[in-house]
């Protein structure tokens, strides 16, 4: 753990050059994820390896257990009153649950955009992005470069520029997913967790933020969920198809390289989902 | 808001001008209209009559002490060559209420924040309504348990603090008696609005939203830097509101002080030491065998009470309209 720390202030240079670049993405692996809410059992046995540095999409109906799952990865699961999960969850290979493991440092190298906007309203948009580095303790030095290469990464910079001491919910709402990006992104995570980041916005933010997930791949491993067909196409180059049958947990339908799921997808339900003949 | 409150902006050409909307209520909208603003007047309206009451009965002693009513720390109204001020009364009861507040504002956001974010799910339900159940008690079993049974050890901790931190003009005791103090009836009295401003503080908390707080743990932060960072800006309003409810108790608490203070009527720092003053259980005391003058001089007491917690309000309000919790404003 103290490694960790070390190398995490190597992203945070004392100098105000531009930063280090940031740490190499992880492979993140699920192995037998199973979850309940209480005694609802939402996922059943959910095995799956997102490859460093590459995009996993997740896919499927409403209700399937893909947030779930994806909240298991960094350990937020827990925090819902009455959830459970089994199985194992290796981030470059250590289990994010083992014993010695701290859910506080999983988070911090898995980070996470929410399906809406999440910036902490009252925060300027400088506090915004450097919100994780206070929380965690982190050393500070070199903050406007960080904060200029965030907002950078998260395709912002050239719109906040100007007024970063305005406070986050001032912002529109493509602006504010960008903003939750840079926040994730200030921390230098190695997977970025996204649900359905797009899902409230307009098509040209969606754009940008698909622009923004193809630059940081190169060194951030990402996982997104979405309802979008066309968009899993463009951004991801893994693909994995969730669903729940009535009154069942969800399982993985399929899962494998995107231009394999949506071209030749070996389960006819799948070609069904990908091809919009879902109920 | 009608269209003709915009400022017009200088210049405006040919036909580019605000429209000015009519508003067309509906006929439900416009009673409910009527009986909110008939309940909202009636409140004021009762406040006000309170106020001509107080100012009417109190003014024969304002006239008789006049401006000295409020630099006068002696209290002999009905005396043959009678003084009297409000001055160390006043002062006694703001200071027990500053040392109530000073204790019960940091410990009723810990234990809100305690039941809110760290107890159990099952404890926050026994506490929560603990708390509530806490609230209910009178306040004159306060004040009795006060004399009883917490007088004693206050005095001993009072004993304790004035040895060793004496040099401290607040600590200084001249004699040897620590009970019935300014002390020992703040810390009562912080006990007694504990709960309340416990459960005001809670309940605000509570609404905080949770993507914000789930924002905040996602980055890695641990729950206190969580609650650092989002329940308490959010909840600003709520301790300022909990703190103000605790203060307009605190300042207007008259059994519980009565039984515990022994009077005294002058005006100095010393808070641990023998005597106090309250403007509710001095009332209490002296209503009774109060001549005509006493009775006036102790209305215009009331007033002065009246308005102080008057000030504090329109003070906190404006506080917490100004903060996120306060104003219900959603990102
Ligand atoms: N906090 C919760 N408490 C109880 N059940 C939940 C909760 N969150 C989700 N669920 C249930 O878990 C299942 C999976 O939900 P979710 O993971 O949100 O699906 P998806 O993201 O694929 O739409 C659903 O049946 C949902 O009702
Ligand atoms: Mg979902």
């Amino acid at each position: 753990m103290t490694f960790r720390t070390l190398d995490r202030a190597d992203t945070v240079p004392g100098s105000r050059s531009a930063p280090a670049p940031p740490r190499a993405s992880a492979s993140l692996e699920a192995q037998s994820v199973s979850a309940w809410f209480g005694s609802h059992k939402v996922l059943e046995r959910v095995s799956l390896t997102m490859s460093a540095g590459g995009v996993t999409a997740l896919i499927g109906p409403s209700g399937c257990g893909k947030s779930t799952f994806i909240r298991i990865l960094n350990r937020m699961h827990e925090l819902v009153p009455g959830a459970m999960l089994a199985g194992r969850v290796l981030l470059d290979g250590d289990d994010v649950y083992g014993d010695q493991v701290q859910a506080t440092d999983t988070r911090r190298r898995i980070g996470m955009v929410f399906q809406k906007p999440n910036p902490f309203p009252t925060m300027t948009i400088r506090d915004n992005v450097l919100a994780g580095l206070k929380l965690t303790g982190q050393a500070t030095s070199g903050r406007d470069a960080l904060v200029e290469q965030s907002l950078q990464r998260a395709g912002l910079w050239n719109e906040v520029r100007n007024r970063l001491d305005s406070p986050g919910g001032a912002l529109s709402g493509g602006q504010q997913q960008r903003l939750c990006i840079a926040r994730a992104l200030a921390v230098g995570p190695e997977v970025l967790l996204m649900d359905e980041p797009c899902s409230a916005l307009d098509p040209t933010s969606t754009r940008r933020i698909e622009e923004t997930i193809g630059e940081i791949a190169r060194d951030v491993t990402v996982v997104i969920v979405t309802h979008n067909m066309q968009q899993a196409q463009r951004v991801s180059d893994q693909c994995a198809f969730f669903l729940a049958a009535e009154d069942e947990p969800g399982r993985i339908v399929e899962a494998g390289a995107t231009a394999q799921i949506f071209d030749a997808p070996t389960d006819p339900r799948t070609a069904d989902y990908v091809h919009g003949r879902f109920g | 808001m009608a269209a003709t409150d915009f400022d017009v902006p200088v210049g405006l050409s040919g036909d580019d001008i605000p429209l000015s909307v009519a508003v067309n209520r509906s006929p439900a909208d416009r009673r409910f209209r009527l009986a909110a603003r008939a309940s909202g007047a009636s409140t004021l309206v009762v406040m006000g009559l309170v106020a001509v009451f107080l100012a009417k009965g109190a003014w024969p002693a304002l006239r008789i002490a006049g401006a000295r009513f409020f630099t006068r720390t002696e209290w002999n109204p009905d005396a043959a060559n009678g003084s009297f001020g409000i001055a160390a009364i006043v002062w006694w009861t703001v200071m027990i209420a500053l040392i109530a507040l000073l204790l019960a504002v940091p410990l009723a956001v810990a234990s809100a924040l305690f039941i809110n974010e760290y107890a159990p799910r099952r404890l926050r339900r026994a506490l929560t309504a603990l708390v509530d159940l806490l609230a209910a008690i009178p306040s004159l079993i306060y004040g009795l348990w006060g004399r009883a049974f917490a007088g004693d050890a206050l005095a001993g901790v009072a004993r304790w603090l004035s040895r060793n931190a004496g040099f401290v003009p607040m600590f200084d005791v001249r004699g040897d008696a620590y009970d019935s103090s300014t002390f020992v009836a703040g810390v009562i009295v912080a006990l007694m609005v504990l709960p309340i401003a416990t459960s005001v503080m809670r309940e605000v908390f509570a609404q905080t939203p949770v993507a914000e707080k789930e924002g905040a743990l996602a980055l890695g932060a641990t729950r206190w830097g969580m609650v650092r960072a989002v329940v308490l800006p959010f909840g600003r309003g709520g301790i300022i509101g909990g703190s103000m409810l605790a203060l307009g108790r605190a300042l207007g608490e008259t059994i519980a002080i009565a039984l515990i203070i022994s009077p005294k009527y002058v005006v100095d720092a010393r808070v641990l030491e023998r005597g106090s003053n309250s403007v509710g259980a001095l009332i209490a005391l002296k209503f009774g065998e109060a001549g005509s003058t006493g009775l006036s001089a102790l209305l215009a007491l009331g007033l002065a009470l009246f308005a102080i917690t008057l000030v504090v309000n329109f003070a906190a309000s404006f506080v917490v309209a100004r903060s996120r919790s306060g104003a219900g404003v959603e990102a």
